[in-house]
């Protein structure tokens, strides 16, 4: 028997999302993020010229990079791969350099007036007791989905395969896991 | 050359040392040093179930407690209005619990004049002891319809049985006459049954969903939204009728970008290709309705030509929406909206929207508008009022509207101004609305205020309604209190419960207790008969039958699905006069009204001003949630929309400072311009409930600008008495 | 640069991140700065003793390692004040990470201060470790005699050391910035060998400001048109590499064509901080006119803007920002 290892991704349905931000504030609430910053955002695209106009609006977050630039350039390993690929930062082990911030392709990480660099865990606190991230949950629209892309029945596996999707900057070559669907 | 070999050996040695320590110092000294997976520690330790108050759509919501304090709230999968979900302000609900700027103590006014915020801090004895007889001085010398109360919110049932002990009707919400009611009118007189809220709409089904007047999505009703979005990945197509690029019209396969004040004249073209190429439900019409015939000819030269040069939308663009509308019948809807209280002539227009409804035959039907189904629980026995209350004096002498089915809250401020009215109104009972915010033409309600002998207001926040009163009696949060019983119409029957969550804090109270020690110390006490509302909720719980325990530990007891459409196997039934769809109404023509929907070229703004529209975010609940910081993390103020081309041509810069002046002079303080090509050239646009002025909302004073201090006229409903507010015009200055 | 017809909303508005990311500031500017100017010293002042034929230095720049050592210092004064996390810098000596260059960097760090002591006691005279001898407590006296013994002993060996980890250092303050993909303006492997280059230019200047014999001052004057030639070199591949990597590339180099940082870029340092200089020290060497003050300060001042510029410049050059 083949144990396959996870690998943790998020698909953002943009068809669905109407841009509420129920994702972040969910996201502060549970995960308790001080007042000023936030792990996850609303950007809102609106591209033409009246009357002609398309938008594109995407829940957006730290990507979990298959090659997270931000976990190289750490200098004291806070910065760490986690179950199932989810980037995570160690608290205790973090010297605030930024290194990571710079380093990152999605400007995704803050700095806790803690002093520790933070960011989105995927909630993995709450994947590990089986739940869906906080934002995953709350969202009314159903536009993010949340699982494990080695795993062909899960719902993010589902939505590559059965529809047109793109990654952001997949230029900074990080190989991110949030995928937006189109 | 040795050497440097030498060096270079060693060189890799070196590397090599590197590499084998650094199997272990590069990682976690061999798990020493673990990586840690961080618990925010939110999870409560107690998590209890609830309805939440933050809008009015009254979602089931499970709060999370820890340590006694409110840690987040989230949806309650059990609940058929959240589905476990919530929308933005769903999940702030400790921004209101927490905010320092609550009402806190009773406060009495003894010096000074009305607004002047002299307050002294009183207890509760002494606020009630104070209010009671003020009331009972009113109730002597005036009568008791001279007191009206002002509700808006689920809390507000115990001040309504508090009028009607007291002996007065004149109970009004401006959720009626300057929002919801022109729609409520429009679609009872043509199916006999207004839609309420939740609006009975299968939105999750349909296959064509046209939205006119709705900005669906940033009008955040959680289940409607939910809804919304499964259609959209179901397939539906979305027809978006905004001059304003909406969140929804970016989700729609066809964008009408119309001259604000021409809904009717698109609906009426929309259903001449309709009945014209007979793609009505021929079956569905010839069943249900009367009066096609007459629709018919009403129609003839309501061409999409004729509305191209009212609505600026090109007529094969009409054409094509209108043959989409009646291709996915029966599963299209026509978004009858919720605020609809625009030009006057509202009641025709939602008449037109019901009309078109009907002739895709959407009524009653999978996609279209269901049925809804409720269940109940016997209500508490009440004694009857001494006598009947005379009619709230809400029109002006003379006049009358012949469908308004409430009272109007605009008619109850304008009696309060003495000698316009049946009678005069000489108190006010405030509960939870602000009016200063609510009601067109603000300089209005100050006068009125000033008239008064008694304004009380009971609030959880200072909205500058209460800066006006003379006593204020500060409610707690819904998270803090029993209300009565949660009854919602919907898809399926249910019954919620809102119970504390936390106590109350600071020396908040509860409504029920503060309505009911009014009524005990008016002598009517009897209208309470009990001393624990959560006593009360649980007795008619038990009264019908249910596991009171299991009700109060879900928050909700679920019924049994009935037929709410045809396809479900219900019978369809109209409670008109005619027991059937009215396209042709008689009742508006016996009221002189026009029988079928007509079209009123309105007012149009003029060189160098712009018609002021106004609407909702996500994140806010008009006015009320705007100093909630937690919600303010992703909202703190509105932006004044401005076309892109306009504003460049005006040398206006996109995030510069502008001040809008209205027809009559009165001007905004700065806001933010939004230079955007999502607008029309011929309007602007701002999100209402913003530009506070009570110096007690610390967070919200001086944010952004308020749209209703600009409405200084408004356009009357003849058929209901509702309030236009679209009709006022502004020009955008340089700050 | 931004396609016509695009309006972006977006609600992060998170600290330091938004709009543009500005995590490094001064205290970078300062580090980055003096460890160019001290790998400069280390490797300048180290040759200069190796080409001459081990013929001691003369009077003022044998202290030269101390006074390195002490700058280092400073700056990382500079870079642990930078730090959020300030008692926790002691994690940076907990692990070794080999991917990232700032742990490359603390590391070398640790190599630079035995080197430069073993380097500088070794440089001193007679009469200067009599004095020193003198302060040494009586319990490490022998220890103290070991390093200088073995510091006389292995002296060319240290001299060569020296020249290597001043190099290190040099090129580890701009391999720092320049492995870093996700900033346009950083993502180049010129930087290393640029800041190397700047910093031998910078660590000559700080020299040519003490007073040297003729030989010396002829010799740092020679390698420091060397290493501003090797800049200029340096700068015009920087563009070339931009110029042939399509967007990101034309978006960095935007910054220094047309963006927020053209004037000061190159008026403070290509005109006046390499241009100018190198005509000077050209006249030095060709016409005997001396600038005993001015070359060294416009080389310093060009330096520091250098690093300044570069280390905004690229934090501003976010992916997000791209078209």
């Amino acid at each position: 028997m083949s144990v396959t290892k996870k690998r943790y991704a998020m698909t953002v349905d943009t068809r669905q999302c109407v841009g509420c931000k129920a994702c972040v504030l969910s996201c502060k609430a549970e995960n308790d993020v001080p007042d000023g910053f936030c792990r996850d955002w609303i950007v809102e695209d609106v591209r033409g010229e009246f009357p002609l106009l398309a938008a594109e609006i995407r829940s957006e977050r730290c990507n979990h990079c298959s090659d997270a630039p931000c976990v190289k350039n750490c200098p004291t390993g806070a910065s760490h791969v986690n179950e199932g690929g989810i980037v995570l930062v160690t608290h205790g082990k973090c010297s605030g350099c930024k290194a990571c911030i710079a380093a990152c392709p999605y400007d995704a990480r803050f700095v806790h007036p803690k002093g520790y660099v933070d960011k989105c865990t995927f909630c993995l606190h709450r994947v590990q007791k089986g739940l869906k991230p906080g934002c995953v949950a709350v969202c009314p629209t159903g536009t993010l989905a949340f699982g494990d892309l080695n795993d062909s029945e899960s719902d993010v596996s589902k939505n590559l395969r059965t529809r047109r999707w793109k990654v952001n900057h997949p230029e900074s070559g990080a190989q991110p896991n949030l995928f937006f669907l189109l | 050359m040795t050497q440097s070999r030498r060096e270079f050996i060693k060189i890799g040695a070196a590397g090599v040392a590197v590499a084998a320590a650094g199997t272990g110092l590069a990682s976690n000294w061999w798990g020493l040093d673990p990586d840690v997976v961080h618990d925010p520690g939110t999870d409560g330790d107690k998590i209890v179930p609830t309805f939440c108050e933050l809008c009015f759509w009254k979602c089931g919501v499970l709060a999370h407690v820890k340590n006694g304090r409110v840690t987040k709230i989230q949806g309650n999968p059990e609940h058929p209005l959240s589905n476990g979900r919530l929308c933005p302000r769903g999940t702030g609900g400790m921004g209101l619990l927490y905010d320092p700027d609550r009402l806190k103590r009773p406060l009495l006014r003894r010096k000074g004049k009305r607004g002047e915020q002299a307050f002294e801090e009183v207890s509760w004895e002494a606020a009630l002891d104070f209010t009671a007889e003020k009331l009972e001085l009113i109730r002597k010398t005036h009568g008791p319809e001279a007191v009206a109360l002002f509700s808006h919110g689920y809390g507000g049932s115990f001040f309504k049985t508090l009028m009607a002990a007291y002996g007065s009707a004149s109970i009004a919400a401006p959720s009626y006459a300057q929002c919801r009611g022109a729609r409520e009118v429009g679609f009872q007189l043509t199916f006999g049954s207004s839609l309420g809220s939740p609006e009975n709409l299968d939105l999750g089904n349909s296959r064509c969903i046209t939205l006119i007047g709705s900005h669906l999505g940033e009008n955040m009703h959680n289940t409607q939204v939910q809804d919304f979005a499964a259609a959209i990945a179901k397939g539906a197509t979305v027809i978006a009728v905004d001059p304003r690029f909406s969140t929804a019209a970016g989700k729609a396969k066809y964008w009408l970008p119309i001259k604000p004040g021409t809904d009717i004249a698109l609906l009426l073209a929309w259903m001449h290709v309709i009945v014209n190429e007979g793609l009505y439900d021929r079956e569905y019409v010839d069943a249900n309705t009367t009066g096609l015939a007459e629709l018919r000819a009403h129609l003839e030269d309501k061409t999409p030509e004729w509305a191209f040069t009212e609505t600026t939308i090109r007529p094969e663009v009409i054409v094509e929406t209108a043959r989409v509308i009646a291709g996915a019948r029966p599963a299209s809807l026509i978004h009858p909206g919720r605020h609809t209280s625009w030009y006057g002539d509202d009641t025709q227009r939602s008449r037109a929207v019901a009309i078109l409804n009907a002739l895709v035959g959407s009524w009653g039907r999978r996609g279209g508008f269901f049925i809804p189904a409720s269940m109940g629980a016997p209500k508490i026995a009440l004694p009857a009022p001494a006598t009947k209350p005379r009619p709230a004096p809400d029109t002006p002498k003379g006049v009358s509207f012949p469908f308004a089915d409430e009272t109007l809250a605009h008619g109850l401020r304008d009696a309060s101004i003495p000698g316009t009215a049946a009678y005069d109104v000489k108190g006010w009972i405030v509960y939870g609305t602000n009016l200063i915010q609510a009601l067109p033409e603000p300089a209005k309600t100050i006068q009125a205020i000033q008239e008064l002998e008694l304004l009380v207001a009971v609030d959880v926040l200072p909205a500058e309604i209460v800066g006006w009163a003379d006593v204020v009696l500060p409610e707690c949060t819904y998270l803090e209190r029993w209300d009565d019983v949660g009854v919602t119409p919907w898809r399926e029957p249910f019954l919620a419960v809102r119970q504390p969550v936390v106590a109350p804090m600071h020396e908040s109270k509860p409504g029920w207790w503060i309505a009911k020690q009014l009524a005990t110390r008016l002598g009517h006490g009897d209208f309470f008969p009990y001393d624990d509302a959560g006593k009360m909720v649980e007795g008619r719980l038990a009264k019908a039958g249910y596991d009171v325990d299991a009700v109060k530990a879900k928050g909700l007891v679920r019924g049994k699905a009935v037929p709410v459409t045809t396809e479900d196997g219900l019978a369809l039934s109209f409670a008109t006069p005619s027991k059937k769809i009215e396209i042709y109404s008689k009742q508006m023509e016996a009221a002189g009204l026009a029988p079928l929907p007509v079209y009123t070229h309105h007012e149009e703004a003029g060189s160098g001003r712009f018609r002021l529209l106004y609407g909702r975010s996500p994140v806010h609940t008009f006015g009320r949630t705007t100093n909630n910081r937690f919600l303010g993390e992703v909202m703190k103020d509105n932006e004044v929309w401005l076309n892109a081309k306009i504003a460049k041509e005006r040398g206006l810069a996109n995030g510069q400072n502008v001040v809008l002046v209205n027809q009559d002079g009165v001007k905004s303080p700065p806001a933010r311009l939004k230079a955007t090509e999502r607008m029309r050239p011929d309007c602007v646009y701002v999100v209402h409930g913003f530009g506070h002025t009570d110096p007690g909302l610390k967070f919200a004073k001086g944010r952004g600008i308020d749209d209703n201090a600009l409405m200084s006229r408004s356009k009357i409903d003849p058929a209901m008495g509702g309030t236009g507010m679209n009709v006022n015009f502004v020009s955008v200055e340089k700050a | 640069m931004t396609p016509q017809f695009l309006e972006t909303v977006t609600t992060r508005a998170n600290a330091q991140i938004d709009p543009s990311l500005h995590v490094w500031g001064f205290e970078i500017t300062i580090y980055l700065f003096l460890g160019g100017i001290v790998a400069g010293i280390f490797i300048l002042a180290a040759a200069l003793e190796l080409v001459s034929g081990a013929r001691p230095l003369s009077r003022f720049l044998r202290p030269v390692p101390f006074a390195a050592l002490a700058l280092l210092s400073v700056g990382m004064l500079a870079l642990w004040l930078d730090l959020e996390h300030r008692l926790w810098a002691w994690r940076f000596y907990a692990v070794f990470r080999p991917t990232s260059p700032m742990s490359w960097g603390a590391w070398i760090l640790w190599l630079v201060y035995p080197v430069g002591l073993a380097w500088g006691l070794g440089s001193l005279g007679s009469e200067e470790r009599g004095v020193l001898r003198r302060w040494v407590p009586g319990v490490l006296r022998s220890a103290f005699e070991g390093i200088l013994a073995f510091a006389d002993k292995r002296r060319r060996s240290i001299l060569v050391a020296a020249v290597l980890v001043g190099t290190s250092l040099g090129l580890y303050t701009g391999l720092l910035l320049g492995t870093m993909p996700s900033r346009l303006a950083w993502n180049s492997a010129v930087l290393g060998p640029l800041f190397l280059a700047s910093g031998v230019s910078t660590g000559a200047a700080t020299l040519l400001l003490l007073r040297l014999d003729d030989a010396e001052r002829k010799t740092l004057v020679r390698w420091d048109a060397i290493a501003i030639g090797v800049e200029l070199v340096l700068i015009v591949l920087l563009f070339l590499g931009w110029a042939t990597s399509g967007e990101a590339g034309r978006f960095a180099a935007h910054s220094f064509l047309g963006g927020p940082y053209t004037a000061v870029f190159w008026s403070l340092v290509v005109v006046m901080g390499l241009l100018v200089p190198l005509a000077m020290e050209f006249l030095e060497s060709r016409r005997h006119l001396r600038f005993v003050v001015i070359v060294p300060v416009l080389i310093l001042a060009g330096g520091l803007a250098l690093r300044w510029i570069l280390l905004a410049a690229g934090q501003a050059s976010s992916f997000r920002l791209l078209p």
